[in-house]
């Protein structure tokens, strides 16, 4: 070979290498839904939380264990009277559009959070007075009256940052083209289709940052997203099926992460709602007798192949708030029926039982139904389209309704607005004094072991009253390529980008 | 022929004022409230009356519908409840994707249902015309959602030439955009084919025994010339009409499709806003699939009166040529 052939082939190769070494990483996630809007103050959906984490970071953040770590905050410290909270920025930390985020920058965001005509955030910082601020870095909430679960909603959409400049460009339109302070900033988004990210060059963790492009792809049905993935077209899903489990596993090009999820699988009963006056709603009896006929080990091996947790509270059992004096019981046909007995009920009890359409749904319903038929329940299921059961539920059209809540880092956020007098999500409309005292007394005290004891009392009324009966608490069920590395589930379902390395 | 397009044109106007009153009527029909959907997991009572009153959803359904027609006239849809895209854009975006899915459907499925159709009827009663049946029943009766999960297992997961899912627009890369279309467009135009092909092959098989056909034979003309210079000609009216309505059909109808593989068209959109109750864009999306749809009828029975010069005096009186197609045999 010619020396000038040689070298023509040596710097082919090169320059090949270099293009290899040089190539675009992009990860491709699979995610079961379109967002709606994103923009952190008007945002309602769980899969929005999903897209927002990779390019809108939050004050504070949470770690596996649910521990609160700092995020675009270094810190936080709440007066002795819980009602100032004061927050110290990163240094150094910048928006997409390169606007500084500083104290002015903050209070700007949490404000907006609060009064944007559109916000849906004023509920989550309705303790907060005013915003004031200390020094360039350092912010001071002010709080109406004390209000420990905070701290756990600046972990999320009410903890985002935006860009004061960008955002009273944008107003309500914000969403459309968000700038935020995030490891990838946003480039496109065709509704239904795609959302695109690119690596943030500015970004205050940027080394721990590897891959160059997010793309977030809408894929609604299960199977296809599974397709999907082991076809090579995404690099990670969530919300793998229960039942495909055995599927990924199987497969030695992916990897099944699972974390257990904080929210809950329960029915909501009726109580002084119920037009038809059934048995569930006026005696507690009933509705103990009806917890007691349901064996929810057997449920979790039927539909879930044993893969999801059995629970009887608010949290899981792995959840620092959950309480270890009440545990789950075990399946009692025979006290079941006395308790039935007791409360002077003879025939069987006809139960209307609403459930959102949806196959894990009714697999759930129908083996409730035939475990309490053996107790004296004749349970009819009604499936209804998931929109519709929102305003059924509300007008009390139900004996039960079968929920399935995301969660909440903070057991306030799994209880009060489902079990307080008058609560938004009270659809049974239970209301009982002392239990309402409690929920109360969990929001003003900080404490962890006061708050705890709190809840151990909340805990040991609910169960008697049983408002709601909780069945069990999914596992969330995220798959990827072996190719992807780094990555850990969070309880909160939520996909984090950073760290994230193709092999 | 101008009068007589003339007069449909402006029978479009009525049609689609009836149209969307029927829209904004229905709709209110749908269980379920939009201010509740949209609140969102948490259903803070503050918040839906803010939504309520945002998008007008306390006010009467005929001011409701005032204000929704003053912006259709001068060319605003609104804005979706649900991510305050402008409907307008949402459908400029949704609809070519729609258009090119359909269109490369029908052309799949003309070229697989008229050859199919014609060689089924001239060798009626042979192995050909048992093979072409055995197809259209099997094209009519495969529900699109199992064929769609075979196809992306079989190309996508076990042979891994095209992808599962997912959408690239042609003017970015045409050949992945063919390669991401052609799954859903063979699912969509498997089951028109097997239609069209039972149409051609009766109408084929009329043409056929026909007076004129047996002239021409008799004159002595080859069989190929028969068949494609007088039979076919003659026998492909009311194909046309019946391909446009497949072609409205395919706008709406490809719901399944668009959701198996995601391919973000107008199937999709509609599915989505229904079931999010965004009712904006499903009165947007209704709208502009009722005008393609009229649109479409209207081409068809030009077309019609093009390819079958005999129907062109027809045009004068009232008479709509696809119906009156009796008078013409």
């Amino acid at each position: 070979m010619s020396p000038m052939r040689l070298a023509l082939l040596a710097s082919a190769l090169l320059t090949s290498l270099v293009g290899a070494a040089q190539a675009q990483t992009t990860l491709r996630i699979g995610i079961a839904e379109d967002p709606d809007i994103l923009d952190p103050s008007i945002g309602r959906t769980y899969v929005g939380r999903i897209v927002f984490s990779a390019f809108c970071d939050k004050l504070f953040d949470i770690d596996e264990k649910l521990n609160i770590v700092p995020q675009l905050a270094l810190s936080h410290e709440t007066s002795p009277d819980g009602k100032e909270m004061t927050i110290k920025l990163r240094p150094n930390v910048k928006f997409h559009d390169g606007e500084p985020l500083d104290a002015e920058a903050a209070k700007f965001s949490i404000e907006r959070h609060m009064t944007l005509p559109t916000s849906f955030r004023k509920s989550e910082l309705a303790s907060v007075d005013h915003v004031e601020i200390v020094d360039p870095l350092t912010i001071k909430l002010v709080l109406k009256t004390p209000y420990s679960p905070l701290i756990a909603q600046l972990t999320d959409r009410s903890g985002m940052m935006v860009s004061p400049k960008a955002a009273k460009e944008a107003g309500d339109k914000f969403g459309l083209h968000p700038v935020c302070a995030g490891p990838y900033k946003f480039v496109e988004r065709v509704q239904q289709d795609r959302m695109v990210f690119e690596k943030f060059a500015d970004y205050w963790n940027k080394d721990n940052i590897h891959i160059d492009r997010v793309v977030f792809l809408p894929i609604v049905d299960a199977t296809v997203r599974l397709a999907n993935l082991k076809s090579g077209g995404l690099d990670l899903i969530e919300r793998v099926l229960a039942t495909d489990i055995k599927d990924v596993r199987a497969d030695s090009r992916l990897v099944l992460s699972t974390a257990p999820e904080l929210g809950y699988y329960g029915l909501t009963v009726n109580i002084r709602n119920d037009k038809a006056k059934g048995p569930l709603s006026q005696s507690a009896k009933v509705r103990q007798a009806l917890d007691l006929s349901i064996d929810r080990e057997a449920l979790n091996q039927v539909v879930f192949n044993g893969e999801f947790t059995p629970g009887n509270q608010w949290v899981s059992p792995t959840h620092p708030y959950y309480q270890k004096a009440f545990p789950v019981h075990g399946r009692d046909v025979a006290k079941a029926k006395a308790l039935l007995k007791e409360a002077g009920i003879t025939s069987p009890v006809t139960v209307d039982y609403m459930i959102p359409k949806g196959a894990e749904n009714e697999a759930v319903a129908q083996v409730i139904q035939s475990m309490a038929a053996e107790a004296g329940f004749d349970i009819k299921i009604r499936a209804v389209e998931f929109a519709t059961t929102f305003k059924q539920a509300q007008a009390g059209e139900f004996q039960i309704f079968q929920i399935n809540w995301s969660g909440r880092i903070d057991p306030d956020g799994n209880s009060y607005i489902f079990m307080r007098s008058k609560a938004p999500q009270n659809d049974g409309v239970y209301s009982n004094p002392e239990a309402d005292k409690l929920m109360e007394d969990g929001r003003l005290t900080a404490k962890f072991d006061e708050r705890k004891a709190i809840y151990e009392k909340l805990t040991g009324i609910v169960l008697n009253d049983l408002p709601i009966i909780y069945i069990y608490h999914r596992t969330l069920l995220i798959a990827h390529t072996t190719k992807l590395q780094g990555y850990k589930q969070m309880p909160d379902g939520l996909v984090r980008v950073v760290g994230l390395k193709f092999k | 022929m101008l009068n007589f397009l003339a007069r449909r044109i402006a029978q479009i106007v009525p049609t689609l004022f009836f149209v969307s009153v029927l829209i904004f009527s229905l709709q209110q029909l749908l269980p379920g409230d939009p201010a509740l959907v949209m609140a969102g997991e948490e259903r803070d009572p503050a918040v839906i009356e803010q939504i309520r009153q945002q998008y007008r959803l306390n006010q009467p359904i005929p001011v409701q519908y005032v204000y929704w027609l003053k912006g259709v006239l001068s060319g605003n849809f609104g804005e979706s409840l649900r991510n305050k895209m402008p409907v307008r854009e949402l459908i400029a975006q949704k609809l070519p994707v729609t258009l090119q899915l359909g269109s490369m459907a029908m052309l799949i499925a003309l070229l697989i249902g008229i050859p199919a159709g014609i060689v089924s009827a001239v060798k009626r009663g042979t192995v050909w015309d048992y093979g072409a049946n055995l197809f259209a029943l099997w094209g009519i009766s495969t529900p699109n959602f199992w064929l769609g999960i075979m196809l992306i297992f079989l190309f996508s997961i076990e042979l891994g030439w095209l992808p599962a899912s997912g959408y690239v627009p042609l003017t970015e890369n045409w050949r992945a955009s063919l390669a991401a279309t052609i799954m859903p467009a063979f699912v969509l135009g498997n089951a028109i084919s097997a239609v069209l092909m039972r149409h051609t092959r009766s109408a084929m098989l009329q043409v056929l025994e026909s007076d004129y056909v047996r002239t021409a034979r008799a004159k002595g003309l080859s069989e190929r010339s028969v068949i494609l210079k007088h039979a076919m000609r003659n026998a492909l009216t009311p194909i046309i009409t019946l391909g446009a309505l497949e072609l409205g059909t395919l706008l709406s109808g490809a719901v399944l499709t668009e959701q198996i593989f995601s391919i973000p068209g107008f199937g999709k959109l509609i599915v989505d806003a229904v079931f999010n109750r965004d009712y904006a864009v499903v009165q947007g999306v209704v709208l502009v699939t009722a005008t393609v749809y009229i649109t479409l009828n209207l081409v068809a029975d030009v077309a019609y009166i093009l390819v079958n010069p005999r129907l062109r005096g027809w045009t004068h009186d009232r008479c709509r040529p696809a119906r009156c197609s009796h008078r013409a045999s």
